[in-house]
């Protein structure tokens, strides 16, 4: 499960774009843009989600500036039918594409492809990340905006924001990868789609387990680990399974989650942030950026994805889950 | 850990829905509502030439009407997250579900869009609303048939 990069490629730069809401998230000081319009001026939220991928993927090259025609690879997803927001951003920006799915970790097996293709020698710059909008994600999984049911305690606000990291071959000065985790599909029998994290800790925990033991390293290790969208309840749970597993809690204060840290403590949210944007905003923003700061020196990205569709939940099926890890180093 | 370790440590982590401030809330909101209908429906009956028994479907428009108006300023949903069944069980529910849609489709154009969904999430209210009606009026004809009530 566990691959390890000899070349150890580089996240030369991120660049993250964000709707309106995000504006109140407590990252927000690190993206790149924060938006008034959630449409991004665009006639439908599909084509402003489009929109906000090409503007990530521009701010993450403009800062090494290098333009698309440099760009190898372009790897991403969002959670649109057919992936259209990605798959049309990636007609603009004319870069040799392949669209992916893991839903919410999507943001991290994105990295992981472009890193695979750096070590091979068959990109210098390669473009990965994911992203979510939250109006066009809402009505694809759940009830149109403005539709006044009650969401319960459990459930989580899909962030509006794209997230692309751009990653080349190894660079001292830049944050660099050192080994990944693929995730296995986990399914603990969960099947409430207003309980993501409850859903998706079971698949974050094994990941994390599959990592540390097979690079033989313990938590402390870490400076940080940072999963993607597990909410407040789907942390908690995380840590409830290091805990039944012998980890004393004060082992698991650098154990932390996006998406429940994404709004602070803002009950509108009711228990946090999700979606596909919440992870890679957070990731190739706030954590790039602290790593060069030299505050953290080696951290683990964890993005986590509930693999549902409203079919499935319709049909009584419970919801698969997987997690995807990247191991971050910085000299 | 095992999936039955797993949904016990679930259950013990996830925090109970509170029914009762829920319940409460509902049946305040609810009831609130209510109230707004029987006024629109006493303005009727006062001030135009309805009785009782045909003042309903003026009264059920307008109420649409104010539902639409709050689904559009986006003040619903608001509603809906503090009442729950409260906002949703009252016909302004049913036009909130009819408007929401409407207004979420638009995207897709008039036809496919707003026509072809607009009843996505109504649609089953209305059909076993009719299912219902049917069965009621059913039970009550026998119940009228063999003497026991009267219409």
């Amino acid at each position: 499960m566990v691959i390890v990069f000899q070349s150890k490629p580089s996240l030369l730069a991120g660049g993250v774009v964000a709707g309106p809401l995000e504006n109140r998230s407590v990252f927000s000081q690190y993206f790149d843009a924060v938006y008034d319009d959630e449409r991004w001026q665009m006639k439908t939220n599909e084509q402003g989600h489009r929109k906000m991928i090409e503007e990530a993927c521009e701010f993450a090259m403009k800062k090494m500036n290098i333009q698309n025609g440099d760009v190898e690879y372009l790897m991403g997803g969002d959670l649109v039918n057919q992936m259209t927001p990605t798959n049309f951003a990636a007609r603009d920006l004319a870069i040799p594409f392949i669209g992916l799915f893991s839903a919410c970790a999507t943001s991290v097996s994105s990295v992981i492809i472009a890193c695979l293709l750096t070590e091979l020698g068959a990109a210098n710059f390669s473009l990965a990340g994911a992203s979510s909008q939250h109006n066009s994600i809402e009505r694809q999984f759940r009830y149109p905006i403005n539709y006044g049911a009650q969401k319960p305690q459990t459930a989580q606000w899909t962030v509006t924001a794209a997230g692309y990291a751009l990653i080349g071959k190894h660079r001292e000065e830049y944050p660099s990868i050192e080994a990944a985790t693929i995730g296995k599909s986990i399914d603990y029998g969960m099947d409430d789609p207003f309980h993501m994290g409850a859903a998706m800790a079971p698949a974050a925990f094994q990941t994390i387990q599959a990592h540390l033991e097979q690079r033989n390293q313990k938590i402390y290790h870490y400076d940080l680990i940072l999963t993607g969208d597990l909410g407040q309840l789907g942390l908690k749970l995380l840590k409830g399974m290091f805990v039944e597993n012998g980890v004393k809690n004060e082992e698991l204060t650098f154990l932390r989650d996006a998406g429940a840290e994404f709004y602070g403590q803002d009950e509108a949210f009711q228990s946090g942030a999700s979606g596909a944007g919440c992870s890679a905003a957070v990731f190739f923003s706030y954590v790039l950026q602290q790593m060069r700061a030299g505050s953290y020196k080696r951290v683990l990205l964890v993005a986590t994805g509930a693999l549902l569709s409203p079919l499935s939940y319709q049909q009584g099926e419970t919801i698969p889950c997987t997690a995807h890890a990247i191991e971050i180093t910085m000299k | 850990m095992e999936k039955e370790q797993y949904q016990q440590l679930e259950q013990n982590v996830t925090p109970k829905p509170p029914y009762l401030k829920n319940v409460a809330k509902a049946f305040f909101v609810g009831g609130f509502i209510c109230a707004i209908g029987q006024a629109v429906s006493l303005f009727y009956m006062i001030f135009f030439n309805f009785t009782e028994a045909t003042a309903g479907n003026p009264t059920v428009a307008t109420m649409v009407f104010f539902a639409m108006i709050l689904t559009g300023l986006g003040l619903y949903k608001r509603i809906g997250q503090f009442a729950g069944a409260g906002s949703a069980v009252p016909v302004t529910g049913f036009g909130n579900a009819v408007i929401s849609a409407a207004i979420e489709h638009r995207s897709e154009g008039v036809v496919l869009g707003v026509g072809g969904n607009l009843f996505k999430l109504a649609g089953s209210v209305v059909l076993f609303g009719v299912v219902s009606a049917f069965f009621v009026a059913l039970i009550k004809y026998i119940l009228v048939t063999i003497g026991v009530v009267s219409w």
